[in-house]
């Protein structure tokens, strides 16, 4: 038996491999199975090669692998794309002859057989209850499923096809990949979300009533989310006539009183510099959902990478105070966005949700927690007529008027301005304001969230954002009680309470999804030293298997 | 005549002269008679010479950057729709920097009153050419003179059926503060070109030249034909004056979006978060 089983689907656009993947994962996590789901596609709509990786298992995996224990190739192109993921034990479902490997063929040809049952369109259904059956999975729990799915003239074919493919599995009968479903009831209750979801979610817990965006991927899926949940929370949404307006829209929404986000990826958030500017000369509130992909320019525009914490860093002309917040899976996601509202509220700032592709594509076991039901709090304050809106206070902190709201008025200028909030060329003015705004910048260092850490070995493996997981499983599998890790979700600013792990470590090993070592940049700013970076830029994630072998790798070095 | 919507400002940064004093002063008035409550208003602009008029009023304000005052007042607009919105600025601001949010803003009709003080050329960074900038108009950088076609705000607005389109003369007072006070009435987007000249940077279009160079439409005109509205936009020397634009009824940005969520009429800022339904909806997740 096996703790953990990857199959990988592949495909081109529009065959389906989505419905394999709603099926399976929903069907393995009902078995009572640990899954976790990824995919990787092209920017095209229809055609080109695409997969998605599903991996199960008794204990909690949420990460890729790279090689595939089942491989389903729906066409031949998918074959050649994901060769390289294919090994001596995977089990390659297709026709034999179409291509060849050095490998175990369980020789059918799905297409046909689908065809057979009227409609070509099936194949997929048909795939997804072979590997379920395969898998030693009891068929009713897809039935179940493909009857959610398909409440219409679809139904009946669909039901046909998956009898076709369960049969097909329960026929191989050696079970080779069977392992045991372990979840006790209670454990069912958990959900299975994507990163996207979790940020969709945690925005509306933070009270988020307003989105404006121009679509980009891959953030647009918090977009179509919030937009999809608009009535159930009172989420006012506009599509904004490009990314500059979006941000705008937003602080006016703000300076309103609104709750508002933008969502973006890093060409649309480079439009966004001069309103994050904006907003912390302004101090008015905002919160941007930054789904990273490949650049410069338009990259890679369906994959992924970490590409952009500097520019979410230092975008923004003027020295101003902000907050950059990286989750590493879901539930991050959503306690983040949510926390994201709260202080941006709190400081009169941008904060920015950092996300990326991979993390915003995947699917996770999320182990269920209850959502706290305290309203959030708005630090807004009811104007009397000698109001002003920049006061000067200890902490750096005005409170915030909005208009409509009391008796003063509430004038807010992007030049720089009195406490009253009207244009100065004042030097003196300058530099209280100036100085008030940057003092905010130590209160929220203070705010910072420390660092997760694992283990407590000397040698520790820096990973921060949504490589969260993969370093973690990496790590589980090399075993080694020299290692400790740590990994950063509040990455800017970073406070010396979050850094002081690192300066104990006797070897400081970085991992990112980027190709120049931006964190590991910051780090060094802050006096750390690294001994090794361990970098990936091709537009995928890292992924288990190859991550453990550059770890071992590097740790021979140090030995 | 002193309005509730006055500012002492000790330090005015407009010329001697300029058109921008007249535009003020009709605003404040027509607000005044209108009977708008000055808290209760808010002025959002651009920079910009024209972008500072809320600097010397009485009113809420939020002066942000160059070209991007439309996005922030139609997202203060939904935020709390019980505000009166301005959008001001001037042509280079609304026209030029701002120009893909100007096409936007109409078309989406939130009730914003967009104010151009149009002088045909950039004041602040020193007398370059604007959009509107008539075609021939010699400028430090424009040497051999502007050679391309003036931007026309007034056919691009009725071309994206706005829903209400006026232009009319800073230096004609009665004219100005009549049209003003129809554009301030108005549910839905209004845009406002005013002509005001630039006493330092445009020596071409002064005062004289816009006195001699525009016309008031006459009582038996009617602004609801579009087909007449555009055959209006296109003429110049002189260029008419007035509302030359009326589109038929049509949906409002801020009623839309509150419709759509079923938020109400409330402003944003005292809406609650439902727990109870979040719980709800992330089950369907397990």
């Amino acid at each position: 038996m096996r703790d953990s089983v990857s199959i990988l689907i592949g495909g081109k656009a529009g065959q389906g491999i989505a419905s394999i993947e709603t099926l399976l994962t929903k069907g393995f996590k009902r078995a009572g199975f640990y899954t976790f789901s990824t995919k990787e596609f092209m920017s095209r709509v229809r055609g080109g090669s695409n997969t998605t990786l599903i991996r199960i298992s008794k204990n909690p995996v949420n990460a890729p692998v790279y090689k595939a224990d089942i491989f389903v190739p729906l066409d031949t192109n998918a074959f050649y794309h994901a060769q390289d993921r294919i090994t001596k034990e995977t089990f390659v479902i297709a026709k034999k002859g179409n291509f060849e490997c050095d490998c175990t063929f369980y020789d059918h040809d799905l297409e046909s057989l689908a065809k057979s049952i009227g409609s070509p369109i099936v194949s997929n259904t048909i795939a997804a209850a072979l590997v379920f059956g395969l898998l030693g999975c009891d068929v009713k729990v897809l039935r179940g499923i493909v009857e959610e799915m398909y409440p219409n003239e679809l139904l009946e074919v669909n039901l046909k096809a998956l009898e076709i493919g369960a049969k097909l599995g329960e026929d191989n009968g050696s079970c080779l990949y069977c392992i045991e479903p372990t979840l006790s009831a209670t454990q069912t209750k958990d959900f299975f979300l994507s990163g996207t979801e979790g940020v969709g979610f945690g925005a509306i817990a933070g009270g988020c009533n307003f989105i404006s965006s121009y679509p980009m991927s891959p953030s647009t899926g918090v977009l179509t989310f919030l937009a999809k949940q608009s009535q159930n929370f009172g989420i006012c949404v506009e599509q904004a006539e490009d990314e500059i307006a979006a941000f705008q829209m937003g602080l006016g929404v703000w300076y309103g009183g609104g709750r508002s986000i933008t969502t973006t990826s890093g060409g649309g958030f480079a439009l966004m510099g001069e309103g994050l500017s904006l907003s912390g000369i302004t101090e008015t509130p905002m919160v941007v959902y930054l789904a990273q992909r490949p650049g410069p320019a338009t990259g890679l525009p369906t994959r992924t990478e970490q590409g952009d914490l500097e520019l979410s860093i230092y975008s923004g002309h003027g020295e101003f105070p902000r907050i950059v917040l990286a989750p590493g899976d879901p539930k991050e996601c959503f306690e983040l966005a949510r926390s994201a509202f709260e202080l941006a509220d709190l400081y009169q700032i941008p904060v920015i949700i950092l996300s990326d592709q991979y993390l915003a594509d995947s699917y996770f076991h999320v182990e269920q927690f209850d959502i706290e039901s305290k309203q959030p709090v708005h630090h807004i304050v009811k104007t009397d007529v000698d109001y002003k809106r920049y006061s000067l206070s200890d902490d750096g902190i005005s409170p915030r008027g909005i208009p409509g709201y009391g008796e003063g008025f509430v004038l807010v200028d992007s030049d720089e301005h009195t406490e009253e909030g009207l244009i100065t060329e004042s030097m003196s003015v300058r530099n209280e304001q100036n100085g008030k705004r940057l003092k905010k910048g130590e209160l929220i260092r203070n705010e910072a969230i420390f660092p997760e850490i694992v283990g407590e070995g000397e040698i520790v493996v820096v990973g921060w954002g949504s490589t969260k997981h993969i370093i973690k499983e990496a790590l589980e599998f090399i075993n080694d009680t020299n290692i400790a890790s740590i990994h950063f979700s509040w990455v800017y600013p970073l406070s010396e309470a979050q850094l002081a792990p690192l300066r104990n470590a006797k070897q400081v090993i970085t991992i990112e999804n980027n190709a120049t070592g931006q964190f590991a940049k910051l780090l060094k700013q802050h006096g750390i030293v690294i001994y090794a970076h361990i970098l990936k830029s091709d537009g995928l994630p890292f992924f288990v298997d190859e991550l453990s072998e550059k770890l071992v790798s590097v740790l021979k070095e140090i030995r | 005549m002193t309005t509730r919507f006055d500012r002492i400002v000790e330090d005015n940064a407009w010329c001697p002269g300029c058109g921008n004093f007249s535009i003020l002063a009709h605003l404040k008035e027509a607000l005044e008679e209108m009977g708008l409550d000055p808290l209760q208003s808010a002025v959002v602009s651009g920079i910009g010479q024209a972008a500072k008029t809320p600097q010397y009023m009485s009113v809420n304000m939020f002066n942000g950057l160059h070209g991007r005052a439309l996005p922030v007042a139609q997202g203060l607009k939904v935020s709390n729709p019980s505000l009166t919105v301005i959008a001001e600025g001037g042509d280079g601001d609304m026209y030029g920097e701002g120009g893909n949010h100007f096409m936007a803003a109409i078309r989406r009709n939130a009730t914003i009153i967009n104010i151009v003080h149009n002088n045909m050329v950039y004041g602040l960074t020193k007398g370059q050419a604007s959009p509107t900038s008539q075609r021939g108009f010699k400028t430090p950088v424009q040497t051999e003179g502007v050679h391309v076609e003036p931007f026309n705000p007034i056919a691009t607005a009725i071309s994206l059926d706005a829903s209400l389109v006026i232009r009319t003369f800073s230096g004609n007072k009665e004219h100005c503060k009549a049209m003003l006070k129809i554009a301030i009435e108005h549910k839905g987007y209004v845009l406002i070109d005013i002509f005001q000249p630039c006493v330092t940077f445009n020596k071409t279009n002064t005062f004289k030249w816009f006195k001699d160079n525009v016309y008031e439409l006459q009582d038996d005109y009617d602004p609801t034909d579009k087909v007449k509205a555009f055959e209006k936009a296109l003429e110049s020397h002189p260029f008419p004056i007035g509302v030359i634009y009326k589109g038929p009824p049509k949906v409002i940005l801020e009623d839309a979006l509150r419709d759509e969520s079923r938020v109400g009429d409330k402003p944003l800022y005292s809406s609650t978060v439902d727990y109870q339904r979040l719980g709800i909806e992330m089950e369907k997740y397990i």
